[in-house]
Formats: C-alpha cells, structure tokens, sequence
C-alpha cells in the first residue's frame, strides 16, 4: 500500500492547497482519488469528517471503524467505515503513527464546559464543520463522532482519556483513497486551550489526485 | 402507577426491597420490564431518575438519549468522554449533550460497567455473528423508536451500553471484558433537562456469546428528590460546574 504513496507526486495532483490555520474546507471526492493530508508544522489536529456524496444519510461511523479493525487507533490500512458497514475511504498511507477518532471535535459550548464559561465564543470546529457542510445543504443532523488527524488521545486501561502532547513531526502525511463517491469536511482545529495543536493553530497542505491507472 | 400485566408481577422486583437502595414505593412513577430483544422509549421530565436494573445478568443495553424540548441536542460520547477524562462512565459521572449541557447524572451506579466505545448491533452484525434467524438488533430499534417521535436515520448517533465493559489495551486494542453480568445491579440516572431516552436490549456488538440470549430488565422511573447542595454530580470537578450553569439556564426563563 506505502509503493501507491510513494509514487505519488505533488507536480501531478489535481489539487494542491495550504489550507490556513483554524479554517474549513470541504470538496467531493470521486471514487478512486487520493486525497492527502499534510500537517506542515507537526502537531496540528486536523478534524474530518466523510459522508457518501450520493447519499450523506450514509456518513461516517466511530463505532463500526473501531470494531470492524479491533482497535482505538487508525493507521496505514485502517478502512473508515460509514453506518451502513461500507467502505468511505482507506488510509493508504500514514506517516503520523496513529490517529484518534474518539475524542470528538471542540464547539464553543463544550469549550464553555472545559475551560471557563468566558470561552464560549472562541473559534471551534463545530463552527468550521457547519460552515463547510452548508453549501451542501447539511447541518448539525449530521454531525457525527468525527476523526481527528494527528491528534494523540491515548486511553488508559481504567479509562482515562486525555488529550495529550502529540506525536506527529513536521511533514507528516496520511493518505486517504475514496471508496465511493465521498463528501470530505475538514476543520483545521483551532483549539488553543489544550495541546491539541501545540498551543498554536498551524496551516496544513491537502493535495488530490486522481485515480491511479 | 401505569398498571402492570399480573404475569408481569412475578419478575418484578418490588423495589420496596431489603436493597439498600430500594426506592419508596410512593415515589415510583413507571415501572416495566423489558424483555430481553424489545426496546423502550420515554420522556423522562427533569428532576426525576431512571432506574435501570440489570435483572438476570444482562448482556447489554444500548441507549440514546436527546433534549426532549430540542432534539438536535443530543447525547454526545466524545464529549462526555473527554469532559470527564474517561471512557468508562460511573456513579458520580455524567451523560452530556453535544451543546455543553447535562442531559442524565448517574446518582446510583451498582454495576460499575458501561461503554461508550463500541457501537450498537446491526442486522449485519447479528447475522455474523448468530445462527440464522431473524434476531432484533439495536439499530433498527432505534430507527423504528426515533419514527415514533418524528425523527430518523440522521439522528441515530454513537451510543452507550449499559452493564458491559470494552476495556483499551495499550497498543490500542480493543478487548470486551467478559464476567460483567451482575444480576441485581442497576444505574440510576436522574434527568437534569427534559429527556427523550431510547432502551435497546439487545446484545452488545462485542459480546462474545454465539447464543441470542438477551435478558429482560427493569425500568423505573421514580421521582428523586431535588439535588441538595452537596449533590455528587453537580459538584464532581469544575467542567461539571459550568455544565450544570450551561443546562439551569435552559430553565431560567
């Protein structure tokens, strides 16, 4: 799966894009496409979400991911699975180590709770995935427990569960292929109350290219 | 008191009981049994608990719960997670929504397991894992209880499962934990908002048993006195705090 990766360069993607720091995005992907994620300052949660573009009733699902593959973290092989038990998207390619789908996206009102009421108006990633997801007539039905990119939530064995510093290294990369037509939102996490994103919201790449051979 | 079948009587049990924690019997508003496979639905108005009781050794029960006043508010498993700093929810702990409110607190928790990492049964779920035959699973029920208030698949969100344990070793790895049956032990959850809650009995995903063998439970709703100032939940840690301001205020006006 790494050779598809490796032979895949930036001079050819049909897409090639900083996204700046705290803002969304969204785009479609067809199937076969391989989308890439690079976080180009280390340590930048990248939250994501994925919906069948044919039909977002089918989106993403924590859950079925996680108990299909046995196991709390996505890597290289990792199939992101919808509600339905289809395939959306797979990881191809990870140069991160490990990625959380368990601890969720920030909103001003769970930042209210964590970290002081007067936090209620700071820039969170609910706000980006609306946003993102308007133009394509979704709202908040269909928010769901979303990935997050290059962010480290290790869980313990009673259960605890932080969000801790991360282990992702400037340049790393994680490589997605559609499996389906797939409607992609992503947030560019603008938390700076934890260390998500190292206490300083940093821009990422996305590239695109289209199916290989 | 809703009336209860007489055949249904012999399984109930009477929650005036030499149980320490035995609800006075003037105080029980519903009460039911959920036979194992079946689903259950209620508003439960705030300020009153649902006691669920594991009856005979349940091998999970999924639930959801919503903002009955404003369901796409809706009970939120990374949030409440990482509010709390814990994946496996216990008395004293909390259910929050996605909007930094508290929809349950667990007052009274006897049985000590509960999950909010696995999921729910599907149909296809059952079908690889049982013998043929058409088993009720507990995405469909919610389907069918979400209908019954006019919502639908877009609402059918990650769940918790009551009375099962999926422990997280440390590559990672994903471990169901066997042994958690405790016939007798229930979770007393006390609606801080007015809450829709969904109860589907049906195996947990991860449960290991190849036999479709679901386990009737218990269901009371009682009206538990208001939260004093020393009350466990409202006090647990500082995010609690802020939570509980963020949900009274949906009751100032």
């Amino acid at each position: 799966m790494t050779a598809i990766s490796t032979q895949l360069d930036p001079k050819t993607a049909i897409y090639n894009e900083v996204l700046p720091a705290r803002h969304p995005w969204s785009r479609i992907l067809k199937q076969g496409q391989i989308l890439r994620i690079e976080d180009l300052g280390g340590n930048q949660a990248v939250d994501f979400l994925v919906y069948n573009a044919d039909d977002p009733s089918e989106r993403y699902s924590a859950a079925d991911t996680l108990v299909d593959q046995g196991n709390i973290y996505l890597t290289t092989g990792s199939k992101l699975l919808s509600n339905e038990g289809r395939v959306l998207l797979t990881i191809i390619n990870d140069t991160c180590g490990r990625h959380d789908t368990s601890g969720g996206a920030c909103s001003r009102e769970s930042n209210s709770v964590r970290f002081g009421l007067d936090k209620k108006y700071q820039h969170a990633c609910v706000e980006n995935f609306l946003t993102a997801l308007a133009p394509h007539k979704l709202g908040k039905r269909d928010l769901v427990s979303n990935i997050n990119f290059f962010m480290n939530v290790p869980v313990s064995d009673d259960g605890t569960l932080e969000i801790v510093d991360g282990i992702s290294a400037p340049g790393s990369i994680v490589d997605l292929r559609a499996e389906m037509n797939a409607l992609v939102a992503i947030s560019n996490c603008p938390q700076i109350n934890n260390p998500c994103n190292a206490y300083n919201p940093t821009p990422i790449r996305l590239l695109i290219w289209d199916a290989t051979k | 008191m809703q009336l209860i079948p007489h055949s249904l009587e012999n399984f109930m049990v009477h929650t005036a009981s030499t149980h320490s924690n035995a609800i006075d019997p003037s105080l029980v508003l519903i009460e039911d049994i959920v036979p194992g496979g079946a689903y259950w639905q209620i508003i439960i108005k705030r300020g009153n608990t649902l006691r669920i009781t594991d009856l005979e050794g349940s091998k999970g029960v999924s639930m959801l719960c919503y903002n009955a006043d404003n369901p796409i508010e809706r009970f939120n498993v990374a949030d409440t997670a990482k509010i709390q700093f814990n994946a496996f929810l216990k008395k004293g702990m909390v259910l929050y929504s996605d909007m930094g409110r508290i929809l349950l607190s667990i007052t009274e928790d006897t049985s000590g397991c509960h999950d909010l990492l696995g999921g729910c049964s599907s149909a296809a779920s059952n079908a690889v894992k049982y013998s043929a035959g058409d088993w009720h699973n507990s995405r469909d029920h919610f389907l069918k209880a979400l209908t019954r208030w006019g919502l639908g698949k877009k609402d059918i969100m990650p769940n918790l499962n009551l009375f099962t344990r999926v422990a997280v070793e440390r590559d990672g790895k994903m471990v169901f934990v066997e042994g958690c049956e405790k016939p007798g032990s229930f979770t007393d959850l006390r609606a801080e908002m007015n809450v829709m809650v969904i109860l589907s009995n049906c195996p947990h995903v991860l449960h290991s048993s190849k036999v479709y063998d679901p386990k009737p439970i218990q269901v009371t709703v009682w009206q538990s006195p208001p939260p004093g100032s020393d009350d466990l939940c409202r006090n647990a840690n500082p995010e609690a705090i802020r939570g509980f301001i963020n949900t009274d205020a949906l009751f100032a006006q």
